[in-house]
């Protein structure tokens, strides 16, 4: 591609991670009163998380409405600015860079939106819309090339460049949206929950688009999805998140065949088996209690208000920090083994008149 | 691909920007269309008055006495005032000043208050503190009631008339810039543009001030309605020009309410002047609202 400054923040040797992520939090102050307006406390929507992916991966992010998935994506292109912690793209420090270095290395690390109508400048054509990236950055080539070229590659008509955000369906905005996002031929793409606003039937068709896209330009992703049926079948590595920090990490195959965290335990069982004797065979775990708010989130292990295997030792007092509990698999929690090995086994709380499934959106 | 390609296609009409999607809209909305006619009548008459009008506007053209005020008659259409002169045309002219003295103060309020918006908006932090506190304070007082007050400190007269509306909206039209360029700074929209590497200045300027415009447009509108309207009472209770010659319609009114009991007629035409190019202005501006506004849209 035709572009002045083309020297990826130096490529590393291809051992190291693509994107390094260390105790990364962000915190947003909530104010108070009118006339003296002062900080009455922090949503603390990343509250320390540690990940690495590595190029070519895909990285599923699973988390509930809230907690945190978009602020992380954001800051890791720091579109909000990172409370502490460190963002390592390619080698280079993201946190230290100027407002323009950052602009350019932007360039090999882009996002594709929750909400693929609020992405687009409702005033700007497609063609604008796709342009837009190749002109900031100074592309050197045929522009109006490149925008056919990039609405083939998402499997748009040429036609669409005229045309505005408003006339297409969910799908074909998020066609755009991600059309824009490898315009510049980035090594990173985060999807920010690509597919939860979109019809069920357009779903698997922009989950392929993006599949494909991977293996034809060779991208790294991170895709963010809130529940697991959605990153299953495109992650290498899922990382679970709760309340601003990952409570669980693991090869997604793993993951599936034995999930180690009362959450993804509980997540896990929220989803519907094809196979009736499994279905048959296995508890539904709910959970107690409504999702703490992350302006309050509760101390020593975040989960333990709703935690059906909760202990009366160390669960309320001692915060699980997120260890290898087996060769490759990291778990925020204390008991992690006697879960796994059944010596602990959840509270009956299925008929807790406060119990709800997982993903069940508090009133 | 296919498939995508087959919905793509089929096209959901023959489309357009946004601006021509509401075009579309607005030209199907009576209520648009009852606006704009009233609007293009009021503009229409204030552009053409001296060559519509049929007789002088300020010269009397015909005997009265304060007990016999000639009512309407073929020659005069809407009767004689009470100095004699053509009624008719008085409110034809009277449409002229409602005209200078709406839009000048709109040009003017708007100005300052998209200054002080953009200041607090582009800005934010203690700028942003003090121009809104500044306009709080100025919105807190009733509109009518500060024009009086800035109009009666500036001594009667049209620049004053016109400075007091001006003022009056200033703080209007600056919440609303700031507002509205604060919610599109945080939008998505703004963040894919930051995240593809569109410099701020071009995202100020191409994306966020664009997309606060509309509202602008709109508020536009309607200030131009109210702006009449105050000017209008401004007029009545004396804080405007003091010529006896300018023909204006709040200031037709006052002069007429002497007569109110032998000459009913004279308060009723500048008052429906008044209404008309009120109403007009207020259902276009609204049906533009409604038309401009995303969450209308198919
Ligand atoms: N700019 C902000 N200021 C204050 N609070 C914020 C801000 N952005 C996000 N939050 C809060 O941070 C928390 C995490 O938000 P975030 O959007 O990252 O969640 P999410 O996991 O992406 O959720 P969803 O699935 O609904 O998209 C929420 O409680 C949200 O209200
Ligand atoms: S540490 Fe305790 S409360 Fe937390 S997940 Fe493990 S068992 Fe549950
Ligand atoms: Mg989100």
């Amino acid at each position: 591609m035709s572009f002045p400054s083309d020297s990826p923040a130096d490529p590393v040797a291809s051992g190291e991670p693509l994107l390094s992520v260390r105790g990364l939090k962000v915190h947003f102050p909530v104010h108070r009163g009118v006339l003296l307006r002062r900080v009455a406390g922090h949503v603390r929507a990343v509250d320390g998380v540690d990940l690495d992916v590595a190029r070519g991966m895909t990285y599923g992010l699973v988390g509930e409405s809230g907690c945190g998935k978009s602020t992380l994506g954001k800051a890791v292109l720091r579109l909000v600015e990172p409370t502490s912690g460190t963002v390592l793209f390619n080698g280079a420090d993201i946190g230290g860079q100027s407002p323009e270095d950052m602009r350019r290395l932007r360039r090999h690390m882009q996002m594709v939106f929750q909400d693929p109508l609020a992405s687009l400048n409702p005033r700007q054509s497609v063609e604008s819309a796709l342009t837009e990236p190749l002109r900031a950055h100074g592309f050197t080539g045929d522009r109006s090339r490149r925008v056919r070229e990039l609405l083939d590659l998402v499997g748009m008509p040429s036609g669409a460049a005229g045309r505005y955000p408003h006339e297409f369906s969910g799908g074909q905005r998020q066609r755009i949206g991600i059309a824009r996002a490898i315009a510049l031929n980035p090594e990173l793409i985060i999807a920010d929950e690509p597919v939860s606003a979109l019809d069920v039937s357009i779903q698997a068709q922009i989950v392929n688009l993006l599949e494909d896209l991977q293996k034809e330009l060779g991208l790294t992703y991170v895709v963010v999805a809130h529940d697991l049926a959605v990153v299953r079948h495109v992650s290498d590595v899922i990382g679970v998140m709760y309340l601003g920090a990952l409570v669980e990490e693991s090869s997604s195959d793993a993951l599936y065949a034995q999930p180690l965290h009362p959450y993804t335990i509980a997540l896990m069982s929220a989803i519907p088996i094809p196979d009736p004797e499994v279905e048959e065979r296995r508890r539904r775990i709910l959970l107690t209690g409504d999702l703490p708010s992350p302006m309050n989130i509760p101390p020593g292990c975040r989960f333990h208000t709703r935690c059906p295997f909760r202990q009366p030792t160390r669960c309320a007092d001692e915060p699980p920090g997120l260890r290898e509990a087996r060769p490759g698999r990291k778990v925020a929690c204390h008991w992690a083994e006697e879960i796994a090995a059944g010596s602990i086994r959840a509270a009956a709380s299925a008929h807790d008149p406060t119990a709800t499934e997982v993903g069940t959106p508090s009133p | 691909m296919s498939l995508a390609q087959m919905e793509a296609v089929a096209p959901e009409e023959a489309g357009g920007s946004l601006g021509r999607d509401a075009w579309r809209r607005l030209r199907r909305n009576p209520v648009a269309i009852a606006g704009a006619v009233l609007v293009v009548l009021f503009v229409a008459v204030a552009l053409l008055a001296p060559w519509l009008a049929p007789y002088p506007p300020d010269k009397p053209v015909g005997q009265v006495t304060p007990t016999s005020i000639p009512g309407p008659s073929a020659e005069h259409w809407f009767g004689l005032d009470d100095l004699g002169r053509d009624e008719f045309t008085r409110v034809l002219w009277g449409a002229r000043w409602s005209l200078v003295i709406g839009v000048v103060s709109l040009l003017l309020g708007m100005t300052g208050g998209l200054l002080l918006g953009l200041l607090a908006g582009a800005f934010g932090g203690w700028v942003d503190g003090v121009v809104m506190r500044l306009v709080d304070m100025m919105l807190s007082v009733p509109g009518l009631l500060f024009a009086i007050g800035v109009a009666a400190m500036l001594g009667s007269g049209l620049d004053a008339v016109m400075i007091a509306i001006a003022v009056v909206n200033m703080p209007i039209f600056a919440r609303l810039l700031r507002g509205q360029m604060l919610a599109q700074r945080g939008s998505d929209y703004v963040l894919a543009a930051t995240a593809v590497g569109v410099r701020r200045r071009r995202i100020v300027l191409g994306h966020i001030l664009p997309n606060s415009l509309t509202s602008v447009i709109v508020q536009g509108t309607l200030t131009l309605a109210t702006a009449i309207v105050d000017a209008a009472g401004l007029a009545f209770l004396g804080l405007s020009s003091n010529d006896p010659s300018i023909p204006e319609w709040g200031r037709m009114l006052a002069d007429t309410q002497r007569y109110l009991s032998s000459a009913p007629l004279l308060a009723v035409f500048p008052g429906l002047a008044i209404i008309v190019a009120a109403l007009g202005f207020t259902l276009l501006g609204e049906s533009l609202r409604e038309a401009l506004d995303p969450k209308y849209r198919r």
